[in-house]
């Protein structure tokens, strides 16, 4: 074979060193999280089921109409996700706990969009159509989006939906925080202001983390030791007290770090500056070189050879 | 580059086989439309807790994959300087075009809105895995286009005979194909070196997309390496996918078997095939995952096969030098290779892919079933339809006893 092992050697020697100078000291991962996202806090212990929130999400972001009443509460014999046309569900569970006449406590989760402080959605979008804004809402821009339903897949609380029966022109739908309304009109979100027994509180992310402990320190034996929401996947904008476990009510273990953490990093250490392409076509080139005309066969010779 | 074997093979298009590929593809076609009138709900089983299926598994994920024959045999090729393998580069760079084409033919079907392909190239997510993936994949795709011109111009050059146009214009056209001839071969280099570095860059980064969702895939394949993983595969799978086609290609078409090269071109794969196999094991060491292996539900069965017939005894076999000598036996060898690389992606992206909230079943349906079938029929037609025309495989040296 024609290969001189002292050039490649020293190739490989060179490019090292390119590589070595080359790489800028990847920085460590840092959140993007705003420091005045606001949130909200669901307090499953006051919940009642009533489906109001609902309905008022359904007319704040003129939804299509439901198929059945939301006055219906046989909806609720039936576990239910947020789809492309429902942004937030009430869920009815019974954790086994029982009142004086011995009947079955139920416990009301509503679901909708976390509003990740660091989401996974936005990070995976291609076009970076869903984006965290200053306010703590995770917003999508429909103008960008291309469809390929990535951010579905790296969503942890696997809440996204789409559109999948438009041929041509489907979304990504998921709650918006009524971002028009927060942002624009100084509003609460609608389901947090119908609610009618104050189960869902609005407000500064950080005030809300401190109105939380308070209730769980003021309370003892109501609610468990845990605020969902704080350190999940890294923090989310909306958050959960309650008196049972969550793991009994639905809600995902989830790692405390931000999900986006390790593909970013990965990512922006060798992309950054596109340092890891530039030196493989550097080291590429100088192999190729070393190799010219070194072929096993003749006729490669002859002239027009790279 | 000499190519003085490569020719245009001149048989007869319409064979039984070629009409059966024709009505697969023509079952595709007519999926396609429907999924263009009702969407893609109503030809798939894809879901909110299911986004991605059987289209990004096969058609994108191992289309990507199994197109690594193009980039591993230009290396080997024109960057080691091997030309001995010169004869194999050809279909491999076909195949890889063709393979990235219909890549993106699956990708604008599976995507919601496909006439918004183009937008990320104007709206940039640099975090995004799947934005660095899309840019080295067009900018691949245009690599691989260009490296294939000279084959066009090739055969045309000197021989422009435009029916009923004037003389003039036939000969302008002939001197524009000789001019680029002159440039491209200047400048070819860049192209391969381009292609490599792209192909290494998304490759990778294919295998980079799951690690966002940490709690979705099944912890036998989910790991931080899991880029290295697809790049090593990737780069191993490259030559038993040309020692497939080849065998495939020169049984149909009664051409050489070119063992004199898949022989010694299978020795690189031993190696490389190695260190895949030393990864996946010391990575399942290291996270410990092995406890899962005997669960027999139908993630670890998929991973087992995956390992054991896909990549473990195949690496054996082609151990041997008389299976590398045999031509039956290193097809068979190769086949088993390709296809664990090809399960190995839709165990990723469809088999261990379990979304924990809403834990759902996922089947291909009959419409996803044919649009993939459909488009990899149509893949081959094309192929075959460009070698009858185009100089690119091999002419037969003498006559073979297959
Ligand atoms: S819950 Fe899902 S969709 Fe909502 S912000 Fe978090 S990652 Fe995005
Ligand atoms: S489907 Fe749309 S919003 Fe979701 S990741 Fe793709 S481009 Fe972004
Ligand atoms: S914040 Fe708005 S969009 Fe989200 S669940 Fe409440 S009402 Fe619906």
């Amino acid at each position: 074979m024609g290969i001189s092992r002292r050039n490649f050697f020293k190739i490989l020697s060179v490019a090292g060193a390119a590589t070595a100078t080359a790489r800028t000291p990847a920085r460590a991962w840092e959140s993007q999280a705003p420091s005045e996202a606001y949130g909200c806090i669901v307090d499953l212990t006051r919940c009642i089921g009533c489906r109001k929130c609902e309905q008022a999400c359904n007319e704040v972001n003129k939804l299509p109409p439901p198929d059945r009443s939301f006055e219906d509460l046989t909806v609720l014999d039936r576990k239910r996700r947020p789809d492309e046309k429902t942004f937030t569900v009430v869920n009815r569970y019974y954790s086994g706990r029982i009142d004086e006449r011995d009947q079955l406590i139920p416990t009301f989760v509503k679901l909708q969009c976390m509003h990740c402080q660091d989401p996974a959605c936005a990070s995976a979008c291609i076009v970076g159509a869903l984006s965290k804004q200053e306010n703590g809402a995770v917003n999508y821009d429909v103008s960008k989006c291309i469809g390929c339903r990535y951010c579905m897949v790296a969503c942890p609380f696997e809440i996204p939906a789409y559109e999948y029966h438009d041929p041509i022109t489907p979304r990504v739908m998921k709650c918006t925080f009524c971002y028009e309304r927060v942002a624009n009109e100084g509003k609460l979100p609608g389901c947090a202001e119908i609610c009618p027994v104050e189960a869902i509180t609005f407000g500064r992310r950080d005030t809300l983390l401190k109105v939380a402990r308070d209730r769980i320190k003021e309370n003892p034996g109501r609610y468990v030791d845990h605020i969902y929401g704080e350190h999940e996947a890294g923090g989310t904008s909306w958050m959960y007290l309650s008196a049972q476990p969550f793991e009994k009510l639905g809600f995902v273990t989830l790692p405390d770090h931000p999900m986006p953490r390790l593909a970013e990093t990965i990512q922006h250490s060798l992309y950054s500056y596109l340092w890891s392409p530039i030196v493989l076509f550097g080291m590429l080139s100088g192999i190729m070189w070393a190799f010219r005309g070194k072929g096993e066969r003749q006729e490669d010779h002859e002239g027009g050879n790279l | 580059m000499s190519h003085h074997h490569a020719a245009p093979t001149h048989s007869k298009f319409w064979t039984p086989g070629v009409v059966a590929l024709a009505f697969v593809a023509a079952v595709g076609l007519v999926a396609i439309i429907a999924r263009y009138i009702g969407g893609i709900g109503y030809v798939s089983n894809l879901s909110t807790a299911r986004p991605w299926g059987l289209w990004i598994g096969v058609d994108v994920a191992s289309g990507v994959a199994l197109a690594a024959g193009g980039f591993t045999t230009a290396f080997l090729a024109h960057i080691l300087g091997k030309h001995y393998y010169e004869p194999v580069v050809r279909p491999a760079l076909l195949t890889a075009m063709l393979g990235y084409t219909f890549v993106v033919l699956g990708l604008l079907v599976d995507i919601g809105r496909s006439w918004a392909i183009w937008k990320p190239m104007i709206y940039w997510n640099f975090n995004s895995v799947l934005f660095e993936v899309a840019m080295c994949v067009m900018f691949y795709l245009n690599v691989l286009y260009i490296e294939f011109l000279p084959m066009v111009i090739e055969r045309f050059k000197g021989r422009v005979r435009l029916p009923g146009a004037p003389d003039a214009l036939n000969r302008a056209i002939d001197s524009l194909l000789a001019l680029a001839d002159k440039v491209l071969s200047k400048i070819m280099w860049v192209f391969i070196i381009a292609g490599v570095v792209l192909s290494c860059m998304h490759q990778s980064s294919l295998g980079a997309l799951m690690l966002i969702a940490p709690t979705k895939l099944h912890p036998l394949w989910y790991t931080p390496i899991l880029p290295l993983l697809f790049l090593t595969s990737a780069i191993a799978v490259g030559y038993p996918m040309v020692v497939f086609e080849a065998t495939l290609a020169t049984t149909s078409l009664k051409l050489d078997s070119e063992m004199k090269i898949l022989t010694p071109l299978t020795r690189f794969t031993v190696f490389l095939l190695g260190i895949y196999l030393a990864l996946k094991v010391g990575d399942m060491v290291i996270r410990k995952t092995y406890v899962y292996l005997l669960d027999g539900t139908s993630q670890t069965n998929a991973f087992l096969i995956e390992m054991v017939i896909g990549v473990l005894a195949p690496w054996l076999m082609l151990l041997s030098p008389k299976v590398r000598q045999s031509r039956r036996w290193l097809f068979i060898a190769c086949t088993m290779v390709v296809g664990g690389v090809l399960l190995n992606r839709v165990n990723v992206f469809v088999v261990g892919y379990r979304p924990p909230v809403s834990e759902t079943n996922y089947f291909p349906s009959i419409g996803e079933v044919a649009i993939t079938a459909g488009l990899i029929a149509g893949l081959m037609l094309i192929y075959r339809f460009l070698v009858t025309h185009l100089p690119v495989l091999n002419k037969p040296e003498k006559e073979v006893i297959a």
